[in-house]
């Protein structure tokens, strides 16, 4: 099947993307056709985020969206709290020493999965097919070897490589111009960055992994509007993270971790961060007879302005967390994905309008640095690296003093700071660390990954190939194991990776372990593993989790 | 030539955890996926095999709920059937007037067959089909395993209690459908592009002139009780001890 433009993910750039190039196609009077695939069961299974959300990107998008009825977003944030947390305190740091690049008034907090629910209808309203069930597993390529499109994954072929009964076969979308909108650590991104060197000139990419739970609490323990974020405990100050805790909704609060993946020591278990994190004195109080509702994790990108690597190849571009617009400080990006999504529809509309459209829409690549996202990104490009170089509290306290030159006089005095190495390459071997204990979970407040995994609705087809792929099979005993413990059994917030033996007292005659199917589709794996094992591929379209408004 | 009438319901997705509203008066629909219920979709398929192996013409389905039930009818379509009804309603419908209703749908329809799914999934109350059959005064089978359609008859084997039993029954005829009877395919990427553009027919409940007001009150909705955490026990004797002091032995 063919189309102008097929656009890979759901989300939100991908949804701003396919809205804008229709609103153009009606503004002109000319037809373009927009196909958006999905891998998960419908949109917003697979959005997990905060969130606080900054309009600037709704605004640009859509006229009075804040009147429309079915509006996902009804929560100011009326207050902002940042604390710096020790074992057994916590210090609220006064908002006035800030940097004004962290402010949220006038962002709202909300459920970005619902968010993308809303885009999805306003498109579909527009007329832009929307597929979503169907993974895109291949980039097809023409003669000249520009992008013509992706295939979607067969269905129904067994652990064995044999056809079950519901066997489908994939089908091609080809496209004049093919939008990626993956996501952080796309598996068709990944293979465009390689492809293409998109990454050639820009700075290695920095991840991080965000774990969420969505929480209904009493009423009295409820304060609609407040968004709350901490750091320090219970990281150590070489590791880099926080939390995020925000009140919205029908006493709804939405709480979760974020751990830097260049997190060194391989027996941090981020999930084990962030149970822990809420047993804390000034935090736990929240869930005093509160119910968990929902639990998730996503990768997400923390490289910034310096990491974002050339958007544009012929046939096609990244968009939104694909190419990495996540602003760390703000700890936000779903502005910057909507507002990359209409970048990159404007470029691909003006091209698709000439008589003769380039292989490449570089427009959009050109323009991005002095766009609103150029400039909501580098006034704050060293705080991660001045983070990941001096620790907490001292990096952060560097990179405030740092936005705030940026502000003042309007440049840094570091220039542009490097990231070092990526994350895989951070991990310190086993011998080298103290290793880290996590108490047992209660049950109440904490709790053990399965039951986590449970309130996911994480499904997949029973009878399918494997879709964590090892490069080499015996790397994660022969070497993962002696090394750094085979840190895949911590960093993995879905309990995916196991290492069993065969007599557990003497270790004797380990296993690697993959349950698949527990996979919430988060990416960790195939960004922390020491030796770039695992690669992470789409298991058939319409597995994974189902998170409701997460 | 065959006419099949197939009832679809949107229902809480099977993947996911119901969850009961905070007033206990029912499960949280509000933001969660909802799909066509697993056994309407198998009997989606069946009639569509039927078609595809030639004995059917014409399949139609119907589904009785708010606009978003057009999903459900969406799926039917996009597995093959050839055009909807959607009766549209924001109230609940209790299966007996479910049934009223599509009995109505069948006079003016006129199918031989009409397969339902042997229950919906959200309220497993197992009753439509039953009195959908009554209320048409039409002969009924039950929790189909395996069906053969002949001339003017089809032949039903359905499972009973301790075995199967075979039923032949003159159409027109009800059948309810089990998890048994076929997969339901996966629908392809182009035939969900083709069902979008096909005819689904929007009425209104009030035109059918049935009160469909509850005959059933919902007191109260609540989950399972939690279970409670084991324990490990090191020896025979101390298992026994444990069922003993449980009053199990």
């Amino acid at each position: 099947m063919e189309f102008d433009v097929v656009i890979v993910g759901g989300g939100l750039a991908s949804l701003s993307a396919a809205i804008r190039l229709k609103q153009v196609s009606k503004m002109d009077g000319r037809e373009i056709s927009v196909l958006v695939v999905e891998k998960g069961s419908e949109i917003g299974a697979h959005i997990l985020s905060g969130a606080v959300i900054d309009p600037i990107g709704l605004d640009a998008l859509i006229a009075n969206w804040r009147d429309d009825p079915e509006s996902p977003l009804a929560t100011k944030v009326e207050e902002d709290a940042f604390l710096f947390l020790t074992k057994k305190s916590g210090y609220r740091l006064p908002n006035a020493l800030m940097p004004k690049l962290m402010d949220n008034h006038g962002n709202y907090i909300g459920s970005l999965g619902n968010v993308a629910r809303f885009l999805a209808k306003k498109a579909e309203e527009l007329e832009v097919e929307i597929f979503p069930g169907f993974a895109a597993t291949e980039i097809l390529y023409d003669e000249q070897g520009r992008v013509a499109g992706v295939a979607t994954g067969d269905l129904g072929i067994g652990k064995d490589g044999s056809h079950h009964g519901g066997y489908t076969r994939g089908v091609e979308l080809r496209a004049k111009y093919t939008l990626f909108g993956e996501g952080a650590r796309g598996s068709l991104t990944k293979q465009l960055l390689a492809k293409f060197n998109l990454a050639a000139n820009s700075d290695v990419q920095k991840f991080g992994i965000g774990i969420k739970e969505l929480w209904q609490v009493k009423s009295k323990n409820f304060r609609n509007g407040l968004a709350q974020h901490s750091f320090g405990w219970p990281l150590d100050s070489q590791t880099g993270g926080g939390s995020f805790l925000y009140h919205f909704d029908d006493n709804l609060v939405s709480v979760g971790f974020v751990v830097h993946l260049n997190y060194s020591n391989p027996t941090l278990s981020p999930f084990g961060e962030f149970q822990r994190f809420k047993t804390h004195p000034r935090i736990r109080g929240v869930f005093e007879g509160a119910k968990r509702i929902s639990y998730g994790a996503r990768a997400l990108t923390e490289g910034g302005w310096q990491s974002v690597p050339k958007l544009t190849f012929p046939g096609g571009a990244l968009i939104g967390c694909a190419a990495g617009f996540v602003n760390v400080p703000r700890i936000k990006g779903s502005h910057n994905a909507i507002l990359s999504g209409i970048q990159a529809a404007d470029a691909v509309a003006a091209e698709l309008a000439k008589k003769n459209p380039a292989p490449e829409f570089t427009a959009y690549d050109e323009g991005w640095r002095a766009s609103p996202i150029g400039r909501d990104l580098k006034p704050v490009r060293n705080v991660k690296p001045l983070w990941s170089r001096y620790g907490t509290p001292f990096g952060i306290m560097m990179g405030a003093l740092d936005m705030w030159t940026n502000v003042l006089v309007g440049k840094s005095f570091f220039g542009t700071l490097l990231h070092g190495k990526p994350d895989y390459a951070c991990l310190k071997p086993l011998a080298d660390v103290t290793p880290i204990t996590y108490p047992k979970p209660d049950g109440v407040l904490t709790f053990d990954r399965l039951s986590s995994v449970f309130l996911s609705n994480t499904n997949h087809a029973e009878d399918q190939r494997c879709h964590l792929t090892l490069k080499d099979a015996s790397i994660p005993i022969s070497s993962n194991l002696p090394l750094f413990g085979e840190p895949a059994r911590l960093y993995c917030p879905a309990a995916v990776y196991e290492v069993t033996y065969k007599d557990e007292n003497i270790k004797s005659d380990p296993q690697f372990v993959i349950n698949a199917q527990n996979c919430v589709h988060c990416k960790t794996c195939d960004i922390k593993d020491p030796a770039q094992n695992i690669n992470w591929v789409p298991p058939e379209g319409g597995g994974g989790p189902n998170y409701p408004n997460m | 030539m065959t006419k099949i009438l197939v009832p679809v319901k949107l229902v809480l997705d099977y993947n996911l955890k119901a969850r009961v509203k905070s007033d206990k008066t029912g499960i949280d629909l509000t933001n969660v996926k909802l799909s066509i219920n697993p056994f309407d979709e198998i009997s989606v398929e069946e009639a569509v095999r039927l078609k595809e192996a030639g004995k059917a013409t014409e399949i139609v389905v119907v589904s009785i709920g708010p606009a978003k039930a057009q999903d459900a009818l969406r799926s039917g379509l996009a597995i093959g059937a050839d055009r909807g009804i959607l009766i549209e309603t924001t109230e609940v419908v209790e299966p007996l007037n479910v049934a009223k209703i599509l009995a109505k749908v069948v006079e003016t329809e006129k199918p031989d067959l009409v397969f339902l799914g042997k229950q919906a999934i959200d309220d497993d109350s197992n009753q439509t089909g039953q009195s959908l059959a009554a209320l048409l005064d039409w002969p009924q089978a039950t929790f189909a395993s395996t069906l053969v359609l002949e001339d003017g008859a089809v032949q039903v084997t359905r499972e009973v209690d301790g075995g199967h039993q075979t039923l032949k029954l003159a159409l027109p005829a009800v059948v309810t459908v089990d998890l048994r009877l076929n997969e339901p395919r996966y629908p392809t990427l182009p035939n969900i592009m083709k069902s979008k553009k096909k005819p689904i027919a929007t009425q209104k409940i009030a035109e059918f002139g049935i009160d469909i007001t509850p005959r059933l009150k919902v007191i109260e909705v609540h989950e399972p009780p939690t279970r409670k955490a084991g324990i490990k026990v090191k020896t025979a004797a101390e298992l026994v001890d444990n069922l003993k002091k449980a009053g199990v032995l």
